[in-house]
């Protein structure tokens, strides 16, 4: 477990590392490597590998919102079954059971402001736990998964130097 | 334009001009070229450092400090000796705040040396001991290490190049740039000899944090040799802080006051605003430096192991930031062998004879670059030494 720790926390910051290189970091195989990722994945320590895109830069103009939600919990299940249902929506990238004034914060992403609100008003208000919601749009993301959004910096060192 | 040459002077007109300066025009006039020739962290200074830096320009610290620096700044650095060597040292007396680590050894070999003394230079090593032993009218005694010793000073080498006249030993570990190091009983077979001979020693420590395997020990730290060896260490490396220029010495007071004498004439103080982030980096810095020298540590396994794959010999370094191999199975020099790299295959690589005689077989490769840079640059280099391969 120890090694699949130091494998993850490598993974966390680049996913594009390979086994081999990981295995030379971490003084073992590449076969132990890949059968520690294969457990890791199979049993969802690992649940997927994402991409940090700046997607302004492609002129793409797809809207996210962070919405604030109240919900009634429930019996037995306390808030995770409305959790996971709002979860199950495509639109929805993430969900959080936070603590203070509301319940779950969840984020929503769509191709219009219409979209968000359409599933605002159509698909999330009117679930039955759902008490209100309050919702914010981002406008500008500045860092993002430890990715600070900045034009590309040159390595500003001299190429060689004693 | 006039000839004015003659009018500089002998001792600087005999100073061999820096060995990489050429290869550095080069490379300059390039595009493409993946650089393993860096000497410097390929991390930015750490956030936190750089806005106490700025905070303080906001409180309005833009003026002179005592020469000696900062007391606060003394103190922490006080603090981080004890800890760090398990050497307490006076912040009154005994520790001198100054432009890197360049300065402080200029001070120290300005202090000591009186013309003709003899400086024993360790190589291969960095590359400003021997004309800063020069500019000091000394004459520097090059002390050859070998890769069979994993560069380690070795007492019956180093006895062969004592003299009445030798008067100052450098030491310079963790090594660059062979990132070979000194463990404790290396340095103890050393004490006998350097009190024997009444040397006092010179010790670069400033790349001790990046230490992989074990604790870095001083040699300052050993019985008998705190009052004659001034302990040299910085920020540059340990905090990627090299454009900051700020380091420190620490020693006897009567050495320290040497110093202090000429720095106070010749630079004054180090400037307010990088000795406020230096107090900030030893306040409050260690656990990015840490995830800096894992992360060193990460890519020097990856250097070594693709080094060794593609054919090279190499020492595994212990130290620093480079990794120091072999170019003998190409049969061309450093020189020769860095400049046909470059040109063939757009990668930069500094020749070993920058670094002293012994180094001409090699070449030295810094892996503080992206884990994606090392491994194209190995591919490349793959290519190279499959075409270059010597019979």
């Amino acid at each position: 477990m120890e090694l699949a720790k130091k494998i993850l926390k490598i993974l966390e910051h680049d996913a594009k590392i390979s086994p081999k290189a990981i295995a030379t970091m971490l003084d073992t195989d590449e076969d132990k490597v890949q059968e520690v990722l294969s457990y890791l994945e199979k049993e969802k320590f690992i649940l997927g590998y994402n991409t940090v895109i700046n997607w302004d830069r492609f002129g793409e103009n797809g809207v996210e919102a962070m919405i604030d939600v109240k919900v009634t919990p429930a019996r037995e299940v306390g808030f995770n079954a409305v959790a996971e249902r709002i979860s199950r929506f495509p639109e929805v990238r993430s969900v959080y059971l936070m603590s203070g004034a509301y319940d779950l914060s969840v984020v929503v992403a769509a191709e219009s402001l219409k979209d968000i609100a359409l599933f605002v008003s159509h698909k999330l208000s009117t679930l039955d736990e759902v008490q209100s919601t309050t919702t914010h749009f981002i406008l500008k993301r500045y860092k993002q998964d430890n990715f600070i959004f900045e034009k590309p910096q040159e390595d500003r060192r001299l190429v060689i130097s004693p | 334009m006039n000839d004015m040459r003659k009018y500089v002077s002998k001792t600087v007109q005999t100073i061999p001009p820096s060995g990489i300066r050429k290869f550095f025009d080069l490379v300059s006039q390039m595009g493409g070229v993946i650089s393993l020739g860096v000497g410097e962290p390929d991390f930015v200074t750490p956030w936190h450092i750089r806005e106490a830096c700025f905070y303080s320009l906001e409180q309005g610290y833009t003026m002179y400090t005592s020469n000696q620096g900062l007391i606060e700044l003394r103190e922490e650095i006080a603090l981080y000796m004890r800890k760090h060597i398990g050497v307490t040292y006076s912040p009154e007396k005994e520790i001198l705040v100054t432009v890197g680590v360049s300065e402080a050894v200029d001070l120290a070999l300005r202090a000591i040396i009186e013309p003709g003394d003899e400086v024993l230079v360790p190589g291969p090593s960095y590359v400003s001991y021997a004309p800063g032993t020069s500019l000091a009218y000394g004459v520097p005694v090059a002390v050859d290490t070998f890769v069979e010793d994993e560069y380690r000073l070795r007492p019956d080498i180093l006895e062969k190049c004592i003299t009445p006249k030798s008067k100052v030993l450098i030491l310079t570990y963790p090594n660059n740039p062979t990132g070979g190091i000194m463990k404790q009983e290396d340095l103890q077979a050393l004490v006998d000899l350097i009190i024997k001979n009444d040397l006092i020693v010179i010790s670069d420590e400033i790349y001790s944090e990046l230490t992989y395997n074990g604790k870095h020990v001083s040699i300052a730290a050993l019985p008998g040799m705190k009052d004659r060896t001034i302990v040299f260490n910085g920020f540059s490396k340990a905090f990627a802080m090299t454009g900051w220029r700020i380091g420190y010495a620490c020693g006897h007071p009567d050495l320290i006051a040497a110093m202090n004498k000429i720095h106070q004439y010749t630079i004054m103080c180090a400037p307010i605003m990088a000795q406020q982030a230096a107090l900030e980096a030893l306040r409050h810095g260690e656990s990015e430096m840490r995830k800096m020298v894992e992360n060193y540590n990460y890519r020097r396994k990856i250097i070594l192991a693709g080094l060794r794959e593609i054919g090279m010999e190499c020492f595994e370094p212990q130290g620093a930031f480079y990794a120091f191999p072999s170019i003998a199975l190409t049969g061309m020099n450093s020189e020769e062998f860095s400049e046909k790299l470059l040109m063939e295959e757009k990668v930069a690589v500094v020749p070993g004879s920058a670094f002293g005689r012994t180094g001409d077989d090699h070449v030295r490769c810094c892996y503080a670059a992206s884990v994606n840079d090392i491994e194209q640059a190995l591919e490349r280099m793959g290519r190279f030494l499959a075409r270059h391969r010597k019979g």
